[in-house]
């Protein structure tokens, strides 16, 4: 491998990240040229390093205590290679978009450091050669999502999304430190190559510890990538920027939470895969349930981000010891192209109707936003598994999977979601680019500028295309296992529906099911008509379910409570009563024996006598 | 041992310790308040820079007393002028002469009524705390550790805020009565063995009942000055009261003296008695994280809610000295070098923001940060050091000492977590409403960003850490051989007498 190019990739962000924030904090464009400039490169010397198919491990030491020494090092394999081409290709046709649809923003320069710092963070998660690196540069995720959701910070729900996301994901974040803590005190290293070698020729060094191992390793994972129950932070997200929800919030960083499951795909065993096959597959239902009354535009894609988390984290869990998780890191990168077009498109949307973000407010954009239009449907059909779109032939090998693994029910719930998936997002599609016009902004819509018209074209054709690239493979070789390719793109077309036809039709007729329910509810709606239809349920699902307010109350028992009942035990029980109250003791012991410094002469003498009777029958009675 | 140039008899130490107090007989005379603050920031800048050739002559392959002067002191008494120290003294050595010129400067505009006491103040401190670090005779140790209480309590009760005078007083009782256990310890320790010497005290085989009752006494005193769970009232108190530089070597320094304490003293001097007892103090050294992150979210005065983040953090170091787990013990001497560097950080921001509002409340300081830029960097940045933030100084000493505590069992380990939750929970609280805050408050127009002085005053803390967080590696090094000797003394080889209750 190459070492130079390897640390370029990572360094190229920090770089930028720097160097905005040293030197160009008031001038915007020198600051987007950093951001742009830096990821452009890295996504080039990515390039580079896949075509020549570089694997290999290079380090230098960081930590080097007595008993715990760990490298800072660069990994690549196949895994980490297409992850990074990933993250920077997305990312720079991110990068580029938000140069669009940020201008005129006085936070600018702020917003591109943000942007090379979580770059710089995430390249660094999927570079990590041992956990603690990897910890670091989680964490450091955190915190670039915590500055870039809070970008607004004037707008107080924008300053306490970033909270909310940032304190929950802390919650996760220390299962996750408690599993590396775990690992560490059984195995005695924290290098992965180390860790999975070591595993491997010696399984049962794990005993008991490998199940808790698994499921603290999750617990991370459960946080990052927003899985139930840990799921509320990410809706709220939506408050930042909407190319930072596309980048972080639906491409890359909630993905890490796979990756990571993927990346340690070695330390998990068969219980805890069962737990993480039905945390996936209850989160992908619950988002997809909850997506079906939300009005925001981008709230429903969060929860469909959601939902496709929950898709690829059952997928990890259905892969079963011995299998492998190429399926899931299958549909991570054919949703990182797909969802981030949809954000983007999303966003060309907010852009045309100066920030109006209710669909019922929308209507008729089609004819308005041709370009956007267009690829938000191709982003729309990948997300529903539409033949021949990318997202058909990764919910696929999911659902195929699933099949083979005789998980029926898991299956059920799979074909369940894919149902609901097509219902929501044609009711997006319909309602906000069909249909009349439902209020007066959609009237002044104009197509926005090239520099984001030109990433949503960009994004498109992977979102097209992806499928035919033989992606799945690429994984597969991470794992030790070749699949044979299918001859010609026909072949690979059909190959899903002779391959296991039940899952593919299942998928299929499950997506036209749901796109026909929407075809007839939403085509000449103006309103909602599933309230009056479902009654209070579907007040429920507009409400989440409530789970936001149960954890508030939650809280608000619990941690508030307590925090205030301690304060008030401090303050009174602890410095009024016990230090006080000693010092009261003395005080009124000195007080007491004040009394007996009468200054009387008889008094004194009578005390003394006394004592001296005391002393002698003390001395002599003994 | 020695740089080259000098006798290998020169007496560092003794220079280090009683080189501030001749500053401070010089400062006595000085007639101008400008000259009064130069003079004390170059002596304290001087004594810091004596102390490197310590740190270059010291030889880190081992655990023995280095630098060490023996004279004899009061002979009919048997007391002995003994100096010396090992990593774990060094690197308290070096965080206590580090910190005083960046609390001269914190005092710069912060102090202007008796200046030149206040520095003399400053100065009496240094050598006290230095010589509590450096003596290895006990009485010698009982004297320097009873001459920090004094300037101490002058320091809060004339330089203070509104309750000095009660808060000082409460300060001054409360470590009082905590010195009378230890002067009791020292005493019985003395009948019980015939020397004052520390050296001869460790590895003594004393009878367990006696250990206990020694152990316990100098559980009193250190558990008040760390402080733990309960007995750390005096701590909010003296901290919001105290002026800048005061709450910085209070939290800096002082309270490191407590599990300074437990390292030199309790754990090789009594290591059967503390075998038999660690397994409490590790509960109750959770008990002061949970119990220390759970008052501080609930606190609206800044300087409350950094000094109760100290009952949390100094619960990490106690808990990892009472692991007794190499892990443990090197996490807490880490932490207790981060906790100096961090609080004293936070301590600083905290006084920079009073001077400029005039207030601590946490919603009156909502939003300055839009105004001070630099300060809500360098603001952010401790927050997330104090929060354990990988790539900071805290997170290494928090990961060893829960790694020790995961060693030593895993409920301990298991309760520990949530502190480490409610640290980010608190700091974000306080970093929020600071930096980014409510409306535009009309209070905060005008208010100026960090000049040179003050960026200069935290720029070294910010450096450190940042250097500790990414390379920790040469200052563990500087005390792994003590912490090993340390684990030798107490024989933690052998597995904890009495399972965690």
């Amino acid at each position: 491998m190459n070492a130079f190019l390897t640390w370029l990739v990572l360094l190229a962000p920090a770089g930028a990240a720097v160097v905005i924030t040293l030197t160009a904090l008031r001038r915007p464009a020198t600051a987007a040229r950093w951001s742009i400039g830096a990821i452009l490169v890295a996504f080039a010397a990515s390039l580079v390093l896949f075509r020549a198919g570089a694997t290999g491990e290079t380090a230098v030491v960081w930590l080097d205590l007595p008993g715990l020494r760990v490298d800072f090092g660069l990994r690549l394999d196949p895994l980490s290679l297409l992850m990074l081409l990933v993250v920077t290709g997305v990312g720079s046709a991110i990068h580029i978009y938000s140069w669009g649809y940020m201008r005129g923003d006085p936070g600018l320069p702020r917003y591109f450091a943000g942007l090379s710092l979580f770059s710089f963070a995430m390249l660094g998660i999927v570079l990590a050669t041992n956990l603690l690196q990897l910890f670091v540069f989680w964490e450091l995720v955190g915190v670039s999502s915590y500055l870039l959701i809070g970008f607004w910070y004037e707008r107080p729900a924008a300053a306490d999304a970033a909270k909310k996301a940032f304190l929950t994901n802390r919650v996760g974040d220390f299962g996750f430190l408690l599993g590396i803590i775990l690992v560490w005190s059984v195995l005695g290293t924290l290098n992965l190559a180390e860790l999975s070698a070591k595993l491997r020729a010696a399984p049962p060094a794990w005993g008991a510890a490998a199940t808790a191992a698994g499921l603290l390793v999750f617990c991370g994972a459960v946080g990052k990538s927003a899985q139930f129950p840990l799921h509320v932070w990410l809706p709220d997200a939506m408050e930042g920027p909407t190319p930072v929800s596309a980048l972080i919030h639906a491409a890359t960083m909630v993905a890490a939470g796979v990756y990571l499951l993927c990346r340690l795909f070695f330390l998990l065993n068969a219980p805890a895969l069962e737990v993480i096959a039905w945390t996936g597959g209850l989160t992908a239902l619950l988002a997809a349930l909850l997506a079906l009354q939300q009005n925001d535009i981008k709230r429903i894609l969060a929860y469909s981000t959601l939902s496709q988390l929950g898709y690829m984290v059952m997928a990890v869990g259905l892969s079963g010891a011995g299998g492998h998780p190429a399926p899931a890191m299958y549909h991570l990168t054919t949703h990182a192209f797909f969802k981030a077009l949809l954000f983007l498109a999303a966003g060309a949307v907010i852009h045309a109707l100066h920030h109006e973000q209710d669909i019922w407010k929308m209507g008729g954009l089609a004819r308005k936003l041709p370009v956007t239009f267009w690829t938000f449907l191709a982003g729309t059909l990948a997300l529903c598994g539409a033949p021949p779109f990318s997202g058909f032939f990764s919910k696929d090998t999911i659902l195929t999977l699933a099949w083979e693994r005789e998980h029926y029910a898991l299956l059920a719930l799979g074909v369940g979601v894919a149902a609901l998936t097509a219902f929501y997002m044609f009711r997006l599609v319909l309602v906000a680019f069909t249909g009349p016009a439902k209020s007066q902004a959609p009237d002044h819509a104009h197509e926005a500028p090239p520099v984001m018209t030109v990433p949503l074209v960009a994004l498109a054709v992977p979102t097209l295309l992806a499928g035919f690239w033989g992606i799945d493979r690429g994984y597969a070789r991470q794992y030790g296992a070749e699949a044979a390719a299918a001859h010609g793109w026909a072949a690979h077309l059909f190959e899903p529906f002779a391959h296991a036809p039940m899952a593919a039709w299942g998928g299929l007729l499950a997506a036209a099911a749901g796109f026909v329910a929407a075809w007839t509810l939403y085509r000449r709606a103006v309103s909602d008509p599933l309230p009056g239809l479902l009654g209070a349920p579907a007040r429920w699902l507009r409400d989440r379910l409530y789970f936001d307010e149960l954890y508030a109350a939650l809280i608000a028992a619990t941690q508030d409570l307590l925090a205030r009942v301690v304060a008030a035990v401090d303050r009174w029980v602890l410095a009024a009563g016990l230090v006080r109250g000693t010092a009261g003791v003395f005080e009124l012991t000195g007080r007491l024996l004040r009394h007996v410094h009468t200054g009387n002469l008889q008094t004194y003498a009578l005390l003394l006598a006394a004592g001296a009777v005391v002393l002698l029958w003390w001395t002599l009675a003994r | 041992m020695s740089p080259p140039g000098l006798p290998a008899s020169f007496p560092w130490l003794s220079v280090l310790i009683f080189s501030p107090l001749a500053a401070a007989v010089v400062v006595a005379v000085l007639r101008r308040e400008r000259a009064v603050r130069w003079w004390t920031l170059a002596a304290t800048l001087a004594v810091a820079a004596a102390a490197v050739p310590v740190l270059v002559g010291f030889d880190p392959g081992t655990p023995a007393f280095q630098f060490v002067e023996d004279r004899p002191w009061i002979p009919p008494l048997g007391l002995r002028y003994t100096l010396g120290v090992d990593g774990l003294s060094l690197v308290l050595v070096l965080l206590t002469v580090g910190i005083l010129p960046l609390c001269v400067l914190a005092s710069w505009r912060y102090i202007t009524t008796r200046v030149r006491e206040f520095m003399i103040g400053l100065l009496v401190m240094e050598t006290a705390m230095v010589g509590v670090f450096c003596a290895l005779d006990f009485v010698l140790f009982f004297l320097f550790w009873e001459a920090m209480l004094i300037p101490m309590a002058l320091l809060i009760g004339v330089w203070g805020g509104p309750r000095k005078v009660y808060a000082a007083l409460k300060f001054f009782i409360y470590t009082m009565a905590g010195s009378v256990f230890l002067l009791a310890a020292i005493i019985a320790l003395y009948r019980q063995a015939g020397t004052w010497d520390l050296r001869a005290l460790m590895g003594r085989e004393l009878p367990l009942a006696f250990q206990v009752w020694v152990f316990l006494a100098f559980f009193l005193s250190f558990a008040i000055k760390v402080p733990m769970v309960p007995f750390h009232t005096w701590l909010p108190a003296a901290h919001v009261e105290a002026p800048t530089a005061g709450s910085v070597i209070l939290a800096s320094v002082l309270l490191k003296m407590g599990t300074y304490g437990f390292l030199r003293l309790s754990l090789p001097i009594t290591p059967d008695a503390t075998r038999l007892l660690a397994p409490h103090l590790c509960w109750l050294s959770v008990a002061a994280i949970v119990y220390g992150g759970l008052t501080a979210l609930a606190q609206s005065d800044l300087k409350k809610l950094v000094a109760y983040s100290s009952v949390g953090h100094m619960g990490f170091a106690t808990l990892g000295i009472f692991t007794l787990t190499r892990a443990g013990i090197e996490g807490a001497v880490l932490q207790m070098i981060n906790h100096g560097i961090t609080t004293g950080a936070l301590f600083i921001c905290v006084g920079l923001l009073y001077e400029r509002l005039h207030t601590r409340e946490l919603a009156a300081a909502a939003g300055v940060g839009r105004q001070v830029p630099v300060f809500a960097g360098f603001f952010g940045v401790f927050a997330l050091s104090s929060m354990a933030f990988p790539g900071t100084n805290s997170f290494i000493g928090e990961f060893l000492a829960l790694a020790g505590a995961f060693q030593f069992s895993l409920p301990v380990a298991l309760a520990a977590v949530p502190g480490v939750v409610l640290a980010a929970a608190y700091m974000l609280r306080m970093l929020q409403r600071v930096a980014y805050g409510g409306p535009q408050n009309p209070d905060h127009t005008g208010v100026g960003d960090l000049n040179l002085r003050e960026v200069l005053t935290l720029a070294p803390l910010l450096g450190l850490v940042f250097w500790i967080g990414l390379q920790p590696g040469p200052l563990v090094r500087l005390f792994a051989a003590s912490v090993g000797h340390l684990l030798e003394q107490t024989a933690a080889g052998a597995p904890p007498l009495a399972a965690a209750p």
